[in-house]
């Protein structure tokens, strides 16, 4: 059947609402889930012939149509589906799923979603293969199936006292019909016993700790060369003229290729350039040394950070778009009893994985095979086979282990690469890899920000007029004719739905203009509006004499709901956004929850300072409580940090937990050290000497993280990969005034407790 | 040529003398296990024994370690059971698990020759390790972990 899978499309009346061929079940909107994918392209499956399959040995294989990049979704979507199905955890297997979203459903693995999509459809297919099994055993024993019921890998008729195991029953049971999704029978979360509970090992360990895991860069077949590319160094720049003729000289060097730049925006297409083809992943770098390359840099070899910043804080002194409005506040801001304003710096980031971009393609047969650590699988399968003009039903997408992904691998131009060095091979199967001076030079860059924030307050201190400018080249840039404001997506990370209940409380967004590709970095614009917004509230408790804590609470004021339609949030993932209500309740208590685990108001000694954050992203609620200790020299160390999460129900708690170490591991260097900067259009940071990282020496040595509880699996599950992320730097900004005296405005902080 | 033990296979090189071993290891033999990270010896994805020391095998070239012996990940432990990589199990260490191996190379090494390192010896061994995912506060567990012969 021919079912309509864009809700969105359908119900906006927008054109290309996008046809697919069904799997032959009945659609069921999602709204008996509560909360789903039904927004996101080609929504989500629950067929358990699609994702459980059940081998005579009783091994049961879950197919994760999920991308894993360290967040567990290849051991956490395997716990649900083994959680219904009544499995014996031991006997589970993971195997990936191709790029395929007309088969598995939407398949991009961002936005923090993975569960909170993906819970109910991942439920249903598991209680409904159990109830197949269940069905098979009935009728082989000529029982009523009531009397059956499945525990431990086996199911059970205790009448007679007969048992037979999965293994047994796997063929029979295929051959049940499946059941209605709304009337299959879930377990009620009380008897739940993995879901929600600890002790679960990775099903990817073993391979992980003796080398066998794969990743895409770790991808061989038969005849295979390796690939490298030089692009051009600056942003929609272009090759004038080459010289290859050293570059053949090189040992192992077969084949050099010009790739055509890409019309401008880019969108996900390479940047073009000269492509190396050797035998090895060396000749081929050896050969890229050698090209003798005159580049045309094109219109952003302008592109300067020391210049560009003074431009976003001329656009930030002065009015621009609004974002959102309520109440009066020039008005308001005339008449309070003291202003406090201040603007804070954010800079471009490189995601830098660890495996950076790295993709093997093959074309035989007029059909092309790729190997590929992306998140976005299946917009990888349509642009190759755009790019490379092949029907899509001919391109296979394999989705590797990703080693890290961060937003970067989003984006499939590597991949792209990987495929045109194929097709200039005649198919043979070629890798491309980027080098680490290839991720930081050309990446797809966290955004640049000025944030300036004004506020008035009255006799008591308290906030009467707030008037937030945020200023930053969009991720819409790469997409579409440069826009110059916030999408709709990024205006909804903590810059119009911060849920202070402020009378007067106007946000605006003057132009930026973008000189380079803007993409995803995890927490993506969070990271900046909590910046902002989050230290800021501390430079305000000062001015009014306040614990900052006890400022913030009393600025989120009473537990409430509030609709995020209501503070000018009008997107979430394509549901309406009043399907996730803010609980102001849920955001006073992480805070408090972490404040309580550092000792809030303890004594500190000289030069030790605590500081609080807390921020809404990704569904989720996330508080973090930080200690600084500023050495003889004013250099930082991180005694302690306490970081609550309150996500909602939870599948996997020890990977949230590890979600929210990694967390404050990043955000610690985002706060300390990274920076990525241009001049003349180039990226002035080669590797990681310039681009520093948080090391084991440098990271907080004692992380407390702390799971608030929920039961109510009819709440959303709320995400965890990112939100863990925008409470750190401003965190780690407000200790160090509290320990100094020096409010930080600007990231890096690097040394600036010092100076 | 070259010559080297390679998890106790003897190996041949006759490729160009500047070959960081790293190259030569994963596409040439096709031990993946050892990671490209950085090519600078900035991130330690790379680490592998060579004769018994954590080297950083994308800034060691191949000839320069003529008759050596060389351990990977792979040739770590035949079955898996270093007492490092049971306790990196036991403590799920890993997120993306990319610079695992490198980590769990460097830390073999840290254990080989400091059977119980304080904090400040593990800061002093591992820095040279990036984790992206960060995972530092369980790879420091895990080393005491392991130091006590990887189980709790």
């Amino acid at each position: 059947m021919i079912v309509n899978l864009s809700r969105r499309g359908l119900l906006g009346g927008l054109a290309g609402g996008g046809l697919v061929l069904g799997i032959g079940l009945p659609r069921v909107e999602a709204q008996q889930a509560g909360f789903g994918a039904d927004g996101m392209p080609n929504g989500w499956r629950d067929d358990p012939r699609l994702f459980i399959a059940i081998a005579e040995d009783g091994i049961v294989t879950v197919t994760c149509h999920r991308q894993e990049m360290g967040q567990g979704v290849r051991t956490s979507i395997p716990m649900v589906v083994a959680e219904e199905l009544e499995a014996d955890w031991s006997k589970v297997r993971v195997t990936q799923a191709d790029g395929d979203e007309g088969r598995f459903g939407n398949q991009d693995t961002d936005g923090s979603r993975s569960l909170r999509h993906f819970f109910m459809p991942m439920r249903r297919a598991g209680a409904a293969a159990r109830t197949m099994l269940e069905a098979a055993a009935a009728k082989q024993w000529g029982v009523p199936v009531a009397e059956v019921r499945a525990a431990n890998h086996q199911v059970l008729h205790e009448k007679s006292g007969r048992a037979l195991g999965y293994g047994a029953l796997a063929k029979a049971a295929a051959d049940m019909p499946v059941p209605d999704r709304a009337t299959v029978r879930l377990k009620d979360p009380a008897n739940f016993r993995l879901i929600g509970k600890e002790g679960t090992e990775l099903l990817d360990n073993r391979d992980i700790t003796t080398g066998k895991a794969i990743y895409g860069i770790d991808a061989r077949v038969e005849g295979m060369f390796y690939a490298v590319v030089a692009r051009p160094p600056v942003f929609g720049g272009k090759v004038t003229s080459f010289d290859a003729a050293e570059t053949m000289k090189v040992p192992g060097v077969v084949k050099v290729v010009a790739i055509d730049p890409p019309a401008i925006p880019s969108e996900f297409q390479p940047l073009g350039g000269i492509a190396v083809i050797a035998r090895n992943t060396w000749a081929a770098m050896q050969g890229r040394d050698k090209l003798k390359i005159s580049w045309d840099d094109g219109p952003h070899a302008v592109y300067s950070s020391d210049t560009y910043r003074a431009q976003l804080q001329e656009a930030a002194r002065k009015p621009g778009k609004v974002v959102r409005t309520a109440g009066d506040v020039d008005r308001a801001m005339a008449g309070a009893a003291k202003r406090v304003e201040a603007e804070y710096y954010i800079p471009h980031l490189a995601q830098t994985p660890l495996e950076p971009p790295a993709a093997l393609v093959r074309i035989a047969g007029g059909r092309c095979e790729a190997w590929a650590c992306t998140q976005a699988p299946q917009a990888t399968r349509t642009r190759l086979a755009q790019r490379l003009n092949i029907p899509e039903d001919k391109v296979t997408v394999h989705v590797t282990l990703l080693g890290g992904g961060f937003g970067r691998k989003s984006k499939p131009d590597f991949v792209l690469e990987a495929g045109l060095c194929s097709q200039a091979m005649d198919g043979a199967p070629v890798k491309m890899t980027w080098t680490r001076e290839d991720d930081l030079h050309h990446g797809y860059y966290h955004t640049v920000s000025v944030e300036r924030i004004e506020a008035g307050l009255d006799a008591a201190g308290k906030p009467v007029a707030w008037l937030h400018r945020s200023v930053a080249p969009t991720i819409g840039s790469i997409f579409a004719p440069d826009p110059k404001h916030e999408l709709p997506v990024e205006l909804g990370m903590g810059l119009v739905n911060t849920p202070f209940p402020l009378p007067n409380i106007r946000i605006e967004n003057p132009e930026a203009q973008a000189h380079a590709r803007i993409g995803w970095f995890r927490s993506v614009s969070n990271i900046p509006h909590a910046f902002a917004i989050q230290s800021f509230v501390a430079e305000l408790a000062h001015a009014a004499g306040k614990d900052p804590k006890d400022y913030l609470l009393e600025l989120i004021g009473a537990p409430r709901v509030v609709d995020p339609t209501t503070l000018g949030d009008v997107w979430n993932h394509g549901e309406d956004p009043k399907r996730y209500p803010i609980d102001t309740g849920r955001l006073r208590r992480v805070i408090e929850t972490a404040a309580g685990g550092i000792g809030w108001g303890r004594a500190m000694p000289q030069g030790s300072g605590l500081g609080i954050a807390g921020h809404y992203s990704f569904v989720s609620y996330v508080a973090a409580a930080i200690e600084v200790k500023l050495g003889s020299r004013g250099e930082l160390s991180f005694p302690r940090v306490d970081i609550a999460i309150d996500c909602g129900p939870q599948v996997n708690p020890e990977r949230i937990r590890s979600q929210m170490e990694g967390a404050v591991v990043m955000g610690t260097g985002l706060a300390l050290s990274a920076e990525i900067s241009f001049k003349d259009g180039r990226v002035q940071q080669n590797n990681f000497d310039a681009y520093e990282l948080t090391r084991i020496d440098t990271a907080p040595r004692e992380i407390h993280v702390h799971l608030l509880p929920s039961r109510d699996y009819n709440q959303p599950l709320g995400g965890v990969g990112e939100p863990g992320v925008p409470p750190i730097a401003p965190a780690i900004a407000n200790a160090i005034f509290a320990a100094s005296g020096k409010r930080i405005r600007q990231l890096p902080i690097r040394d600036q407790v010092t100076t | 040529m070259t010559t080297l033990t390679i998890n106790g296979t003897e190996r041949r090189f006759e490729g160009d003398p500047d070959m960081p071993l790293l190259w030569f290891l994963r596409d040439e033999l096709g031990l993946t296990g050892t990671k490209f990270g950085c090519g600078q010896a900035l991130c330690g994805a790379c680490t592998v024994h060579v004769d018994g020391n954590a080297v950083r095998a994308c800034q060691t070239p191949v000839s320069a370690i003529d008759g050596a012996k060389v351990t990977t990940i792979e040739g770590l432990s035949p079955d898996g059971e270093h007492p490092v990589q049971v306790a990196w199990r036991g403590l799920n260490v890993a997120q993306c698990g990319y610079c695992q191996t490198g980590q769990i190379m460097q830390a073999a090494a840290l254990l080989k020759d400091i059977p119980d390192p304080s904090d400040d010896d593990i800061d002093t061994a591992m820095s040279g390790n990036l984790c992206r995912c960060g995972t530092y506060p369980r790879i420091r567990a895990a080393i005491k972990q392991a130091a006590k012969g990887g189980r709790p």
